[in-house]
């Protein structure tokens, strides 16, 4: 990294249905507490990705957002190019199943991915929703996820391709049966995937302090995020009230 | 326009009919002639009326809806039935349908009688009880559930359906907007008796959908969240924006050209002089759905001066923009419950510098995953001070914190922190849906 942090944020308007823009907000507020000078892009439906930022921002979206970004991220080629060349790429639920080898839409299609990391994504039944507690692969040295997943997909890791996380309550990534194989997210180098929404780096600090470090290349001093231990510590004790599923038609 | 007389529209006011449900609006139940029903469903609105007067007098509800659902279990084919004969208008869209229906229903009650479900229980069961229990009104205007319009469309077989927008709300349930549009064209491709359908041709996935119908009356009611329309519907491929103006390179989908348009507070019918329109309600949102209600009474022939001049007279709808005293303390309730509303209801806000409360619960009805709190522009606030509040109060604080405003305090309960503010001027407490619903309960207006 060159004295300014580039972030860059793929397409937020093809795939950030789920707030997941409050991820970018997350990033440049920390690194900007910091001291550290930040220059965010936002990539439009139409603009090209550039290939010199050093940390990459794809979000979660519907299926018909999710196709086109997959096909301009992958007929470009920037996106793969900075992953290539060390930059840190942070992708989330669809974003996750677009940077792998392939996906499945609705209706069967497999539709190709970027091919930046070895993973592939099925439909799966019943839709993968509700809250998440996930303990980090420990060599990370985080401390346990907490997000909210709503996904439709069932994402299986390649040989390369470790697990970011064992899931304690939820699905994570679904694939192999209905409760999922008991993985969470992804991780190939400097490349982290999830299906997390909240958004995660909203509910998880360490996590977005994580990715900030990769991108600049140095330890983080600590810092603080109001707030935060309360929200996960009252997520924490919705989890153990028992109250996850969700029920589709609530009486108004 | 010319002005058509229907089957079974009388002059108001010559009589009042006693409808059982008192908490329903029957707004004015006229001589009209109701169906008769078969006797399994007379049998099942009997039940049902009971049921509600059950609930409500052990205080667990407004008993709309458990009344519904019985009636719907002892009768499935009850709606049908119901709806037989009346002028209906269903109501639909992610935002603003309540406002909408509510001016539909000020207007028509200008011609007779008017079912309508006001309390906001939009899905069959609350349709089915607002029909009940405004038997003898020649008609009815419904709002209906995004999600739950197909069904109702067609059991129903409303003459007038009036789509507004659509944009990301409760995703947890599963429905995706683009899913939701494509079920609205199929809806429309389908209906096979004569259907008005009032479009928005401001909104791309709306104006898409209601392209396949065979009558569509378009307005320009605005669009104000475009996160979710970024591509065409039809193709995909990108839309090209300039203004309210939208259209597609790729197929050559584009805005239809309205009939009915609005400039700043000013309605323009089509051929008609410009309105000029003075709501009680706030915001260039309520122009916009006040053209859209305007348009939908305007088929059954009623004049849009006379429609506006009804608007007009609406002061707060359930609850909504109503000024109440809480404690000793005049707040302002807004229901701020996704992206899009919030959008608008910023604006309100940062105008109005009134203290500001928010409260966000995540219940069924609201969505169980408030992430979207981070695609509202905070920002616009920032500097503001805030309390959070409601059951999601620890998100709330954390997004509202990022954004730069000053959280003066967290608690569960929206009513303690109003009463904790300083001064003695109004408070806005803005709040999600069944955080608003409990406000509303609480507050004298």
């Amino acid at each position: 990294m060159s004295g300014t942090l580039g972030i860059v944020h793929v397409f937020p308007t093809l795939m950030g249905t789920y707030g997941d823009g409050g991820n970018v907000t997350v990033l440049q507020d920390r690194a900007r507490r910091r001291g550290i000078e930040v220059d965010a892009v936002t990539v439009g439906p139409d603009e090209a990705i550039p290939a010199l930022g050093d940390l990459y921002i794809v979000g979660g979206g519907e299926d018909h957002g999710q196709i086109a970004a997959a096909r301009r991220i992958r007929a470009q080629g920037s996106l793969a190019q900075a992953a290539d060349a060390g930059a840190t790429v942070f992708a989330v639920c669809a974003g996750l199943q677009v940077i792998g080898v392939d996906f499945e839409v609705e209706g069967g299609a497999i539709e190709p991915g970027a091919g930046i990391v070895d993973l592939i994504t099925r439909r799966r039944e019943p839709r993968a929703v509700g809250e998440v507690l996930a303990d980090p692969m420990p060599r990370l040295g985080l401390p346990r996820l907490s997000g909210y997943e709503n996904h439709g997909g069932g994402t299986r890791l390649g040989p390369g391709t470790e697990p970011l996380a064992r899931v304690v309550a939820g699905i994570g990534n679904g694939s192999g049966g209905e409760r999922g194989d008991g993985t969470e997210g992804a991780i190939a180098g400097h490349i982290l995937g999830t299906y997390l929404h909240g958004p995660v780096l909203a509910r998880n600090p360490a996590l977005a302090d994580l990715l900030l470090s990769w991108a600049i290349g140095r330890e983080l001093a600590p810092l603080d995020a109001p707030y935060v231990a309360e929200l996960r510590a009252e997520r924490e004790a919705y989890v153990a009230s028992g109250k996850l599923s969700a029920s589709a038609a609530d009486p108004r | 326009m010319t002005r058509r007389k229907l089957p079974g529209s009388r002059s108001p006011s010559v009589g009042h009919g006693q409808d059982q449900d008192a908490a329903i609006a029957v707004d004015d139940a006229g001589p009209h002639h109701p169906p008769r029903l078969t006797l399994r469903s007379r049998l099942a609105v009997a039940v049902g009326h009971a049921v509600a007067a059950a609930s409500r007098a052990t205080g667990r509800g407004r008993g709309q809806v458990v009344g519904g659902r019985a009636m719907l279990r002892l009768s499935p084919g009850i709606l049908a039935e119901l709806a037989r004969d009346k002028r209906i208008v269903l109501v639909s869209a992610t935002n603003g349908k309540s406002t909408t229906t509510r001016f539909v229903a000020e207007a028509m009650r200008v011609e007779g009688a008017v079912a309508h479900n006001r309390t906001g229980a939009n899905m069959a069961p609350g349709v089915a009880a607002a029909l009940a229990a405004a038997r003898r009104a020649p008609a009815a205007t419904l709002e209906v559930d995004e999600a739950h319009l197909p069904g109702l469309l067609a059991s129903t077989r409303a003459r007038v359906v009036v789509l507004m927008n659509l944009s990301r709300d409760q995703l947890d349930r599963g429905a995706e907007v683009k899913r939701l549009a494509v079920r609205w064209r199929i809806m429309l491709e389908q209906a096979d008796w004569p259907l008005t359908v009032i479009g928005n041709a401001d909104d791309p996935l709306v104006a898409w959908a209601c392209s396949a119908a065979r009558t569509v009356q378009w307005v320009g009611a605005g669009q104000w969240w475009r996160e979710d329309s970024a591509l065409c519907p039809a193709c995909s491929h990108t839309l090209d924006r300039d203004g309210k103006d939208w259209r597609c390179p790729g197929c050559g989908l584009r805005r239809p050209p309205p009939q009915w348009r609005t400039e700043g507070t000013v309605i323009v019918p089509p051929g008609g002089e410009p309105l000029p329109t003075h709501l009680r309600l706030p915001g260039r949102i309520n122009v916009g759905n006040a053209a859209m209600a305007a348009a939908a009474v305007g088929v059954w022939g009623i004049p849009p001066a006379t429609a506006i001049a009804a608007f007009e007279q609406v002061e707060d709808v359930d609850g909504r923009y109503v000024e109440a005293v809480a404690d000793g303390r005049r707040v302002r309730l807004l229901l701020g419950k996704n992206p899009a509303s919030w959008t608008e209801l910023i604006d309100i806000v940062a105008t109005s510098g009134h203290r500001l409360v928010i409260a966000i619960n995540s219940r069924g009805a609201d969505g169980r995953d408030p992430s979207w709190l981070w695609d509202v522009p905070f920002e616009r606030l920032t500097g503001r001070e805030v309390w959070a509040t409601g059951e999601r109060r620890f998100d709330l604080a954390v997004r509202l914190s990022t954004a730069g405003l000053a959280v003066l305090g967290v608690t569960d309960d929206p009513l303690a922190a109003v009463a904790r503010t300083a001064g003695d001027e109004a408070v806005d407490v803005v709040a999600n849906y069944t955080a608003f619903q409990a406000l509303r309960a609480r507050v004298a207006p």
